[in-house]
């Protein structure tokens, strides 16, 4: 009777989900510390309340940037020790000696890397940036739906500590980041892992779509007077193009994760081997979003770097008109060509050689954008503060990565490469020197713009050297053992084949690399630490050229205490360029979003429903679902969501900063 | 002046030895060590090769002067560079038609060339085309379970676990499928992998010209004994593979319906054993296996193999994947 109570009441969930061997626990123990510490800080400082009214139920689109990119920058960390301990293992786990994870320990941890640094770190850092700067440089006060925005922040949270939560109770997904069936059905997989990995995934996912559709709104309705199409800077564009991705792939994620968690949940047979599943449909779908997902997170990198290289060269961006023509075209091959990453599932010569050759033709708008922003650089004076630094590091590392792609894009090479090392040296090399050095470049680029000082060069600059070397010590060796035989995901191999020192090599880059993100946590406290010494008091930090920079820095909740008009590409540019207008500027009455509970509760009953759904506690997810329905609906019926800034409000404000800057 | 100088040169020296160094380290390491994917050792890995290496100078086309572009750019417009040497600067120089049509059409043509490539290659190269040969080709049906390989030699009446051995300049005719989670079938020095997956049966013509035992590997995340499911690929001379077959035929194990489940259960096996006779259509059973509904007992284009058997086997087996 009792064993019927507690299976209603706690689902599958016993006192053996959570016990763990002593590597486990030592995650367990470090990822507790984080939470711990932060509220041990906040009871300290009494900022809880602080912290709820200022943060937690904002819905102004800069400090949701902020929430994104720290949410990020702790998951980095997460992701990076994971890092840590496959390099170690793979580095000492020869011949005879086993290493210090099992199996399925090290099959978790990788599952665990891939799903983090995909969904939680890069994607984290891209919506935080598209945030942050998006509604500046089209000169609007904020994005089209607020409250959708909040809502989508704190999905992704929850989904973030969906994926933490599997480290304390339970174990996490051991199928890799995708998750293949059979491999990830109940039968295979028959722990919670999968279906956190699936939980996770979903919630975070759900959030993703609602960003794309409110971005795509904010920058199609929301752009201020005179800004036409071609006047955007760059990097709108480039978010354009990868928020239309968003909004075509995501929902077939959604689909797809649907459909193996009713097979995982309710013993259906969608892509089960054997009664009428099949698992080639699951490879298909999950790629068929897969592939636009790379350039979802690549092609706002590229919009920073559009943005960098002109500023610090000082000269507008060459071929404008061929990188907007460019980011179009990526964006609508990046659907025709899902089917590269399975050309050996035997799909024959001819439906092969198309998905081939559609992705070499990527190769060409991308290879554009490269000789546009050198040619940028050309008869320029380039300054190379660290943005720089990572854009060139990004230059010749993304080159290198993208021969390889376009030699796994051939079938026959990728016969001989698919699944090795070759190709996980190849896509690290697209998506840390595409991906993340393009965010990082952005963040120490706008960094000043929401916090009034620069982050410390020299630091900056000794960790993208860090980036950089390291990157190469750790994956040229992943190239060469990728074409010895070595495929991904080994928690073992034998000492005959003579891999080891190849590891080893890796295992210093990866060493180099922390070094790297080491450096960049003490350059934020430096720079945090001295920021009374170098706070910026000219409001324009890097002679830039674009429109968010034309406004208070840091600026106020409403951005633009009059909404700008553009009259060409760099308006900000051209300003400084030109005679000052002078007279009173007229200002209007505006509404401002209020800030609300909603979204976090959201996050919270999101939250909720997916731990329920993956411990089969259904009291619990009933509750959970009815609570996030009455909360939306309740919000819905809200009419007093807005508030009006008074004309008397805005020029206190104004005068404020003014004497900021006077004081200044 | 001179000291100057000669600490420039100590610089230079500091950055370059390092780097040198390193790369022939590299270089004694790579000499020393196989390649297999570089080193092939039959037919279609042979051209594989010669693919990637046709297709990476093609990129060094592009990929060259992009860098010695970027090197003299990054270096000739720096800032500092602006004081010392009166330089151009063109602040409001945005596009040109000419450069812009260069970028865009050097690497179409060569997007083009290369299409061409990979439209011969991928069907000259298609695993499922048998290889020319005057040679009758062997046959071999490939089974992937957990977590070991079992071969079976439909033709000599004989199965081998975790070894697969052919006489060389024979082409092997593969037919793979999986009684269990997706896997993929590599033989990197042989070329071409190939998906092993339930439920399917994929196809795979290689050929070795030359004798020698190769390193095989699964190739896709097939649960806790993945990275030990090698297995072996031995080339040799038609009278030792006939002495081979001939001593497989003499032992005494046999695989039926029986020893086939014994084989299936998940356990972690680099065990090369033989079995003297092998169930009729084992293989095309275990495929079909996948088509029917489960529990089911009268399909009638199902072998009995399989089915009733395998449902007790894998309700069994479920234990045996938790951790």
């Amino acid at each position: 009777m009792s064993n019927v109570f507690s299976s209603f009441l706690l689902g599958k969930l016993t006192l053996d989900s959570f016990k763990h061997d002593p590597v486990q626990t030592g995650g367990v123990v470090i990822m507790m510390l984080v939470p711990l510490a932060v509220a041990g800080l906040l009871f300290y400082t009494k900022r809880w309340k602080w912290l709820w009214r200022e943060w937690l139920t904002t819905t102004n689109h800069k400090k949701i940037g902020v929430m994104y990119i720290i949410v990020a920058t702790v998951m980095l960390l997460r992701g990076g020790i994971d890092v840590i301990m496959m390099r170690v293992q793979q580095a000492t786990s020869v011949g005879s000696s086993q290493g210090f994870l099992s199996a399925n320990h090290f099959q978790q941890i990788f599952s665990a890397h891939g799903t983090i640094m995909i969904f939680f770190v890069a994607m984290g850092f891209m919506f935080g940036l598209i945030n942050l700067v998006v509604p500046l440089q089209i000169g609007s006060r904020d994005v089209a739906f607020p409250f959708m925005n909040a809502s989508s922040f704190w999905l992704f949270t929850a989904g973030m500590l969906l994926v933490n939560f599997s480290l304390i109770v339970g174990d996490f997904s051991a199928a890799g980041w995708l998750a293949y069936p059979p491999l990830s059905e109940l039968k295979f997989s028959p722990t919670v892992g999968v279906d956190y990995w699936i939980w996770s995934l979903q919630i975070a996912g759900i959030g993703s779509l609602m960003s794309g559709i409110n971005f795509l709104v904010t920058i199609f309705r929301m752009r201020c007077p005179g800004m036409t199409f071609m006047k955007m800077p760059m990097f709108v564009w480039s978010v354009m193009g990868a928020m239309v991705l968003v909004a075509f792939a995501f929902p077939i994620l959604t689909v797809t994760l649907a459909l193996l968690a009713l097979d995982r949940t309710l013993g259906m047979h969608f892509f089960t081997a054997g009664a009428g599943g099949n698992a080639m449909m699951y490879v298909n779908l999950i790629w068929a979003w897969g592939h636009p997902e790379v350039y979802i997170l690549v092609l706002p990198a590229f919009g920073v770097f559009s943005e960098i290289v002109p500023t610090f060269s000082r000269k507008r961006l060459f071929g404008y008109t061929s990188m907007v023509w460019a980011i179009w075209t990526i964006v609508l091959l990046s659907f025709t060509v899902w089917l590269h990453h399975f050309f050996t599932m035997g799909a024959g010569a001819d439906v092969n050689a198309v998905f081939g050759i559609a992705t070499m033709i990527i190769a060409v708008p991308t290879g554009v954008k490269i000789f546009n922003w050198l040619f940028t650089m050309y008869r320029g004076r380039i300054h190379f503060a660290s943005p720089m630094l990572w854009f060139m590091g990004f230059v010749f590392l993304f080159t290198m990565g993208g021969v390889a792609g376009v030699l796994m894009a051939v079938p026959a090479i990728d016969f001989q490469v698919h699944n090795s090392l070759f190709l996980v040296a190849h896509f690290h090399t697209m998506i840390v020197s595409g991906v993340l050095f393009g965010y990082f470049a952005g963040l120490t680029y706008w960094f000043p713009k929401y916090f009034g000082f620069k982050l410390n060069e020299r630091l900056g600059k000794y960790a993208a050297w860090c980036w950089i070397v390291g990157f190469v010590l750790a994956f040229a060796p992943l190239y060469i053992l990728g074409l010895m035989g070595a495929t991904r995901r080994l928690d073992h191999y034998s000492a005959s084949l003579g891999w080891q020192p190849l590891f080893i090599v890796a295992a210093i880059g990866a060493g180099i690399i922390c070094i790297g993100v080491g450096l960049q946590v003490l350059q934020l406290l430096i720079s945090i630490l001295t920021r009374d010494w170098n706070r910026d008091l000219t409001g324009d930090p890097w002679n830039a050229r674009t429109l968010e920079w034309s406004t208070a820095l840091p600026p106020p909740f409403y951005n633009f205490a009059v909404l700008p008009v553009v009259h060409e590409r760099d308006p900000f540019w051209a300003t400084k360029h030109a005679d000052k207008a002078s007279g009173r500027p007229q200002y209007r009455p505006f509404y401002e979003p209020r800030n609300t509970s909603a979204p976090i509760f959201i996050g919270g009953f999101a939250l909720a429903f997916g731990f329920a759904f993956v411990w089969h506690i259904w009291w619990l997810a009933a509750v959970a679902l009815i609570g996030l329905v009455i909360t939306v609906i309740n919000r819905l019926g809200n009419d007093d969501v807005e508030r009006l800034v008074s004309v008397h409000e805005i020029e206190k404000t104004e005068a404020e900063l003014a004497a900021r800057r006077q004081f200044a | 002046m001179t000291r100057q100088k000669t600490r420039k040169r100590l610089k230079i020296a500091c950055i370059v030895a390092p780097i040198v160094a390193v790369l022939a380290v590299t270089a004694w390491y790579l000499h020393r060590t196989s390649i297999p994917v570089l080193q092939p050792a039959g037919e279609v890995a042979q051209k594989e090769r010669n693919l990637i290496i046709i297709a990476l100078l093609l990129s060094v086309i592009v990929v060259v002067p992009v860098f010695a572009t970027t090197i003299m750019i990054a270096v000739k417009y720096r800032e500092g560079n602006h004081e010392k040497r009166n330089l151009k600067y063109t602040p409001d120089w945005d596009h040109s038609r000419l450069l812009e049509s260069i970028w865009w059409g050097v690497p179409t043509i060569i997007i083009i060339v290369l299409s061409v490539i990979t439209w011969t290659s991928s069907h000259e190269l298609d695993p499922y085309k048998a290889l020319a040969s005057s040679r009758k080709p062997i046959n071999v049906e490939v089974i992937g379970l957990n977590w070991k390989w079992l071969f079976i030699y439909p033709d000599q009446h004989i199965a081998s676990v975790n070894l697969v051995e052919f006489p060389k300049n024979t082409p092997v005719d593969f037919h793979i499928t999986s009684d269990t989670i997706m896997n993929s079938f590599w033989i990197p020095q042989l070329g071409s992998q190939i998906y092993a997956m339930p439920g399917m049966s994929t196809q795979l013509h290689l050929v070795a010209d030359k004798t020698g035992s190769f390193y095989g590997t699964p190739a896709n995340i097939a649960g806790k004994g993945f990275a030990r499911m090698t297995f072996t690929a031995k080339s040799v001379s038609q009278t030792d593979f006939d002495r081979w077959v001939a001593s497989a035929q003499r032992d005494p194990k046999r695989l039926n319906t029986t020893a086939y489940n014994q084989l299936a259960r998940p356990f972690m096996s680099n065990q090369v054993t033989y079995y003297s006779y092998v169930k009729d259509d084992l293989y095309n059973g275990l495929v079909m296996k996948y088509m029917a509904m489960p529990m089911s007992n009268g399909a009638s284009n199902m072998p009995k193999s399989g089915d009733s058997s395998q449902s007790k086997g894998s309700s069994g087996v479920q234990g045996m994947y938790m951790q």
